[in-house]
C-alpha cells in the first residue's frame, strides 16, 4: 500500500460551490412558482430563455473564445445567474432581448473577468442594468399581475411609478392608488416578475440563512437601513410612501435576499457587510426617491459592489485578543 | 468667437495654475536622490526581471551604490547584462570589476522516477513547501527533489523546466543566466549555482543525500553512498566526503573523468563532454543505465 | 452555554470508540524512543548498544535549554542508538530496545492505590515541579510542550486559573474521554498537585457535551468530596472546533484572550493543561513514574474494533494495529492524532511518542482531497476561523508571494487549527499555502531580529 500523505485537515466539512449554487436555486423556487401564478406563461417563457442562454454563453464563451477544457456550466452559476437575470425583467419581455441581457450578463459581467469568483460587478445585475439602459421602454413596461399570456398583455403603472409620481408632484393623494400591503407582499402587483411576491422571496431569504448559504449581515442591513430612512422621509413629508410599502415594492426583497448577497461581489467580513448593506440601503432610497429611475435597487448594489475590494482592504475581521489601541 | 475665447482662456488659465502648483509642489517635494543610482539605472537593461535579486533594475542600482559605498561590488551581478554592464556599472562608481566566472544553475538530484520509488502518494497544494513539511515527501529520500516545481515558477528566464518522464527539474543553459533563483525557491537546496567550467564541461555529484549509505541505497538507486571511491581516485584532491556526502569543487577539478568511472552508484555525471568512444565506455562502467551520456545530450538540444 | 467567541466549525464527531474501555497494549518486541517527542531540544542519548535497560531507566537527558528527558518503557538490551524513521517522516535519532521480559526500576510504585494529596504530607511546590521535569512530562493533548516549564510562571505573572483540557474536539479520539471516566480521583489529585505547583486556588475542567458522562461523573464526584478537592469546577462546553486550542480554551472557560504573540496564556492569568498530563503528573508525582505509557485511540470507519490502549510510548504502530483488529484493505490514509490537525504518516514502523493522542485510518475514499476550485469568495474561512485572521487572503498573498502582506495581516497567529480548509467549498488548500506562509514569515522576522541584534 502507498499511503496518502497530505497536511492537515484530512478530514472536509462537504460543502462545494454547487451545493451553495443549487441550494440559492432551490431557494428562489418560491417565487418561481409565485411567478408563473401571476405571469403565467409570459414568466416562463422569459426565464426559461434566460437561463437557457446564460447556460449556452457561459458554455461557448468558455469553451471556444477562452479555450478551456473544463466545462463550468455544472457549477449552477450560469442558471442562477439565468434565474436572477429573468426575475428581474418583465413578463412581455421579447425573447431577443433577453439573450442580449444573456450575453451581457455573462459574457461581460462574468466571463471578460475570468469566470466565476473574479467578477467585480454581479453579472443579473450587469445585463438587467445594460437592458435598462438600452431598451428603456420595453424594460419599464410592465404587465399587471394574473395575466397568463406572454405578449399581448395589459400593462400597468407599478407601486414604484406611483410613488415616484406622488413624490414627483407633492401629492400624498397620488399613493391611495397603490395597491394593499397584503397584496404588496403576496405579490398582487405590477413588477419584474420575480420581484414581485415579497413574502416568496422572503421565504427564500430565511431557507438560505438555515442552510447557512448566506449570513444575516446583509439583508438585514439593507431592509433595516430602507425602512429607517424611508420612514424618516415619510414623517416629514407624507407624499413619500409609507416604508413598510417602500420595503414591499419593487427589486428591493429580491435585491435584499439574492443580489446583494452574491458571494464573489459582496464584503467577507460581517462589519464589512453590514457596512455594505448599509450603503446599499441609502443608495436605494436616494435613487428612489431622487433620481430619475424609479427603481434603485440595481443601481445601489452595482455601485457597492465597486467599493466591496475597498471596503475588504480597510475593513478587518476582529482578530483573536486584539487589543484597541 | 466669443465663446470659444472665453473657453481657451478659461482652460489656458486653470493650465496655467495646474502647471505652477505643480512645479512648485516638484520643488518643495523633491527627493533628494544620489544621482549615481540613475546613472547606474542607465546602463543596466531595464528589464525590471528581478533576477539579480532585488526589486527591478531601481534597486539593484540602489543596492550597487550602497556596495560601492562599502568598497566592493561583490556579490553583485545583473545576470542579465552580465560582465559587460557590470564593468560600465564599476566605472560609473570608480570601482573595479571583479572578473566574475560565469556559473549556471545545476539540479543535484538524479532520483528519476525508475531509481527512486515512490513510497507514498502526496495530495494538496502542489508546492515543494508544503511536501517538504511531510518529512521525507514521496519518496524515502529526505534530501532529494521533491518533483513539485518550486524552483521551474521561480525561473524568470524560462530555463527551468520539469522533465515529466524523470520527475526532475532541467536546466536549459543557454538560457539559464545563474541569478540563484531556483536555488533559494528549492526547499532542499538541491540547486546549486556551480562554475559553468571549462568549455562549458562539468563534473558534478548529482545527489544530495545526507544520509548513511544503507539508507541512501534503500531510498534510492543513484544515491551517493559516500564510500570514498572518487576521493581516492581523484588525483587533484578536489573531491571531499562530508556529512555521507561527495562534493566535487569545482576549482580544483580537471574534468579528467575519472571519479564518474570510479562511482558504483552512477551518481557522478559529466556534462557537455564529447560522446566517448564505445570501447572505453564497456569496461570502465559496468552500467545498465547509460543516463550519464544521454543527459547531456539531451540537454544541448533543449 | 459556554464557548469561545470567534469563528469555529463543527466536524462529524465520529467518537467510535468511545464505549470501549482501556485496554493494555501488548508489550512490543522491539521499542524506539526517538530523542524528539517533544518541542524543543532534543534529548541526547546516554546509553550505547550493548546496554541493559529496565522500565524507567533513562534513555535520554534533557538538551540544553527547552527540553525533556526521555526515559525506557521496556526492559532489554538497546540494539542500535542510530538515525530512525517516526512520525516526522524523516529519520532521526533515536534509541532502540530489544525487549526481554518486563523488569521496572524499583524506584517506581506499580500499585493501583490511589494517593490523595494529604498523603503526600508537606510536598514542596518546588518538589512538585522538580518531579515533573524529571520524569520527562510533555503536553499529551499533541503539542508536546515540556510541561514543567509551564509550570513555572516567569517573573511579574500570577496563575488565577488552572484549566483543564478535556475537550478533546478532535473527531474520533476518545482517550482523554475513556481516561476521565476510568481514572477520575487521580486527575482530581493530579490538578491539586499542579494548583500546589502554581499556588493558584481555582481550576476548571473544561469538558465539551459530547461526553455528559465524563461531566456528570467528575461533577458527582466533586460535590460529593467537595472538602477533598476545593477549588476545583467542571465546565461543560458546547460542541465546537477547535475548543482544544489552548487560547480557544481560555476564551471559552474563563473568557479573556490571550493578545498575539509572544503573549502567553499566563500573560491572562491562565494555565492549560491537557487531562492526560495531568494523569501523567499524578503518577509521576504519587508513583514516582516517568512518562512511559499513555492512551492513545486507534479508531477508523473500516477498523475492526476501534480500541483505546494503554500503550507503552515506543510500540511500532503496527503492534496496536494488529490488536485492533488488523490493518483494513482500504486504508488510503495512517494518520497520527486526529483528522483536523494529525498528521499523515508513511509507515506503521513509527512508534508511539509522548504526544501520540490517536492513530487513525482512514479509507481510501476519505483520504483524497476534493478537486480544487476558483475561489468564490464565499467568506467561510473567514467566518470559520477561530484567530479572526482572513485563511482566502493570506493564501492568495502567498501565492503572490507577498511576504509583507501576510505578516501584516497576522499570519504568524494562525494555530493551523484547518478550520478554514475544512469549510472551503472549493476545496482549496489553503491551511497548505498559510503554514508556507506563516514559516517564511517566521524566517523573516528572524532574520531581521537577528540583523537588529547584530548592528546594536
Amino acid at each position: 500500500m502507498k499511503p496518502i500523505i497530505s497536511l492537515s485537515p484530512h478530514v472536509h466539512g462537504g460543502d462545494s460551490v454547487q451545493k451553495n449554487m443549487y441550494g440559492v436555486c432551490i431557494a428562489l423556487v418560491p417565487a418561481l412558482v409565485a411567478s408563473l401564478y401571476f405571469f403565467g406563461l409570459g414568466s416562463a417563457i422569459v426565464l426559461a430563455t434566460s437561463v437557457a442562454a446564460c447556460v449556452f454563453f457561459e458554455w461557448a464563451i468558455t469553451r471556444f473564445i477562452l479555450g478551456r477544457e473544463k466545462l463550468t456550466i455544472c457549477d449552477g452559476s450560469a442558471i442562477l445567474t439565468g434565474l436572477l437575470l429573468g426575475f428581474n425583467l418583465p413578463s412581455n419581455l421579447p425573447i431577443w432581448i433577453i439573450i442580449i441581457g444573456a450575453l451581457v450578463a455573462i459574457g461581460i459581467g462574468k466571463l471578460t473577468f475570468g469566470g466565476l469568483g473574479t467578477n467585480p460587478f454581479n453579472p443579473a445585475l450587469v445585463g438587467r442594468v445594460f437592458l435598462l439602459i438600452s431598451f428603456p421602454v420595453q424594460m419599464t413596461t410592465w404587465p399587471v399581475s394574473g395575466q397568463m399570456g406572454y405578449v399581448d398583455v395589459e400593462t400597468g403603472a407599478t407601486p414604484l411609478f406611483i410613488m415616484k409620481e406622488a413624490i414627483k408632484n407633492g401629492d400624498a393623494s397620488l399613493l391611495n392608488q397603490l395597491p394593499s400591503s397584503l397584496d404588496m407582499l403576496l405579490g398582487q402587483t405590477g413588477g419584474s416578475l420575480g420581484e414581485v411576491s415579497a413574502l416568496c422571496l422572503l421565504i427564500g431569504g430565511i431557507y438560505m440563512l438555515c442552510r447557512k448559504i448566506i449570513t444575516w449581515h446583509i439583508p438585514v442591513s439593507i431592509l433595516c437601513t430602507v425602512f429607517v430612512l424611508a420612514g424618516l422621509f415619510h414623517l416629514i413629508d407624507p407624499s413619500y410612501a409609507n416604508p413598510v410599502q417602500v420595503i414591499l415594492s419593487g427589486g428591493l426583497m429580491l435585491g435584499a435576499c439574492f443580489m446583494a448577497t452574491d458571494y464573489v461581489t459582496s464584503p467577507m467580513t460581517g462589519k464589512g457587510q453590514i457596512i455594505y448593506g448599509v450603503a446599499i440601503g441609502v443608495l436605494t432610497v436616494l435613487i428612489r426617491d431622487f433620481g430619475s429611475y424609479p427603481e434603485g435597487m440595481s443601481f445601489a448594489i452595482l455601485i457597492m459592489n465597486g467599493f466591496t475590494p475597498l471596503i475588504n482592504t480597510y475593513v478587518k475581521p476582529k482578530r483573536f485578543g486584539e487589543v484597541k489601541k | 468667437m466669443n465663446v470659444i475665447l472665453i473657453a481657451v482662456i478659461v482652460l489656458g488659465s486653470i493650465g496655467l495654475v495646474a502647471a505652477l502648483i505643480l512645479f512648485l509642489a516638484g520643488k518643495k517635494f523633491a527627493v533628494h536622490e544620489d544621482e549615481r543610482i540613475g546613472q547606474v539605472q542607465e546602463v543596466l537593461p531595464g528589464a525590471n526581471c528581478g533576477g539579480c535579486g532585488f526589486p527591478g533594475c531601481g534597486g539593484f542600482a540602489g543596492a550597487c551604490v550602497k556596495a560601492a559605498d562599502k568598497g566592493s561590488l561583490e556579490g553583485l551581478l545583473c545576470p542579465v547584462g552580465g560582465q559587460p554592464v557590470m564593468e560600465k556599472v564599476a566605472d560609473i562608481l570608480g570601482m573595479k570589476a571583479e572578473a566574475a566566472a560565469p556559473k549556471v544553475a545545476v539540479v543535484r538530484c538524479n532520483g528519476t522516477c525508475e531509481s527512486r520509488p515512490r513510497i507514498a502518494e502526496f495530495d494538496g497544494a502542489q508546492s515543494c513547501k508544503v511536501q517538504q513539511m511531510l518529512g521525507s515527501g514521496e519518496t524515502a529520500c529526505a534530501f532529494g527533489c521533491l518533483g513539485c516545481g518550486d524552483c521551474v515558477a521561480a525561473c524568470q528566464f524560462d530555463a527551468l523546466h520539469m522533465n515529466p518522464e524523470t520527475g526532475l527539474p532541467e536546466v536549459d543553459e543557454e538560457k539559464c543566466t545563474a541569478c540563484g533563483a531556483c536555488s533559494k525557491a528549492c526547499p532542499r537546496g538541491i540547486i546549486e549555482i556551480r562554475l559553468k567550467g571549462l568549455k562549458n564541461r562539468r563534473v558534478v555529484v548529482l545527489c544530495n543525500n545526507k544520509d548513511k549509505g544503507a539508507q541512501t541505497r534503500k531510498a534510492c538507486s543513484v544515491g551517493c553512498i559516500a564510500c570514498q571511491k572518487c576521493v581516492k581516485v581523484c588525483k587533484f584532491e578536489a573531491i571531499t566526503v562530508d556529512a555521507n556526502l561527495a562534493y566535487i569543487d569545482a576549482e580544483k577539478c580537471k574534468l579528467c573523468r575519472k571519479c564518474e568511472d570510479g562511482c558504483p552508484q552512477n551518481a557522478i555525471h559529466a556534462f557537455n563532454f564529447p560522446p566517448r568512444k564505445p570501447k572505453v565506455e564497456t569496461p570502465a562502467t559496468p552500467v545498465e543505465n547509460p543516463a550519464p551520456n544521454v543527459e547531456p545530450a539531451k540537454e544541448k538540444e533543449a | 452555554m459556554k464557548t469561545f467567541r470567534i469563528g469555529g466549525v463543527h466536524p462529524a464527531e465520529n467518537k467510535l470508540s468511545a464505549a470501549q474501555p482501556i485496554k493494555v497494549a501488548a508489550l512490543p518486541k522491539q521499542a524506539v524512543f526517538s530523542m524528539f517527542q517533544h518541542i524543543g531540544a532534543p534529548a541526547v542519548p546516554v546509553v550505547k548498544k550493548g546496554d541493559e535497560v529496565k522500565v524507567g531507566t533513562l534513555l535520554g537527558e534533557a538538551g540544553k535549554g527547552l527540553s525533556v528527558p526521555v526515559f525506557s518503557s521496556v526492559s532489554g538490551k538497546v540494539n542500535k542508538v542510530d538515525a530512525v524513521l517516526d512520525s516526522s517522516g524523516t529519520r532521526r535519532m533515536a534509541v532502540v530496545v530489544d525487549v526481554e521480559g518486563d523488569e521496572w526500576e524499583e524506584t517506581i510504585d506499580r500499585s493501583d492505590k490511589l494517593v490523595t494529596f494529604k498523603d503526600l504530607g508537606t510536598i514542596t511546590a518546588e518538589e512538585v515541579v522538580n518531579r515533573i521535569k524529571a520524569a520527562g512530562i510533555v503536553g499529551m493533548g499533541g503539542a508536546t510542550f515540556p510541561t514543567g516549564i509551564k509550570l513555572m510562571p516567569p517573573p511579574g505573572t500570577k496563575a488565577e486559573a488552572i484549566i483543564v483540557n478535556a475537550v478533546e474536539c478532535e473527531p474520533y479520539l476518545t482517550a482523554d474521554h475513556r481516561l476521565m471516566l476510568e481514572k477520575p480521583e487521580q486527575i482530581l489529585v493530579g490538578i491539586q498537585l499542579i494548583k500546589h505547583a502554581v499556588n493558584c486556588p481555582k481550576a476548571y475542567i473544561g469538558i465539551e457535551m459530547n461526553k455528559p458522562d465524563a461531566i456528570k461523573l467528575l461533577t458527582d464526584l466533586l460535590k460529593e468530596k467537595a472538602a477533598q478537592y476545593p477549588g476545583i469546577e467542571v465546565v461543560p462546553l458546547k460542541v465546537k472546533y477547535p475548543q482544544g486550542g489552548e487560547k480557544q480554551l481560555i476564551d471559552a472557560v474563563i473568557g479573556r484572550q490571550v493578545p498575539a504573540p509572544p503573549a502567553l496564556p499566563i500573560n491572562v492569568g491562565a494555565i492549560v493543561q491537557n487531562v492526560g498530563t495531568v494523569y501523567a503528573i499524578y503518577e509521576a508525582v504519587t508513583k514516582n513514574k516517568p512518562l512511559i505509557e499513555r492512551i492513545i485511540t486507534v479508531t477508523g470507519k473500516s477498523v475492526k474494533n476501534p480500541s483505546n490502549f494503554l500503550a507503552r510510548i515506543g510500540t511500532p504502530m503496527q503492534q496496536l494495529i494488529d490488536e485492533a483488529g488488523g490493518l483494513p484493505e482500504d486504508t488510503g490514509k495512517i494518520i497520527g492524532g486526529g483528522p483536523m490537525m494529525g498528521r499523515a504518516l508513511m509507515s506503521l514502523e513509527v512508534p508511539v511518542t509522548k504526544g501520540s493522542s490517536g492513530l487513525l485510518l482512514m479509507t481510501e475514499k476519505e483520504s483524497r482531497r476534493g478537486e480544487v476550485s476558483p475561489c468564490i469568495r464565499c467568506a467561510k474561512c473567514v467566518s470559520a476561523c477561530p484567530m479572526g485572521l482572513e485563511p482566502y487572503l493570506l493564501a492568495s498573498y502567498t501565492r503572490l508571494k507577498d511576504w509583507d502582506g501576510c505578516e501584516k495581516n497576522d499570519v504568524t497567529s494562525c494555530i493551523e487549527c484547518g478550520s478554514c480548509a475544512f469549510t472551503c467549498p472549493s476545496n482549496r488548500p489553503l491551511l497548505d499555502n498559510i503554514r508556507v506562509a506563516k514559516q517564511t514569515v517566521m524566517g523573516i522576522i528572524k532574520a531581521r531580529h537577528m540583523e537588529s541584534i547584530t548592528k546594536k
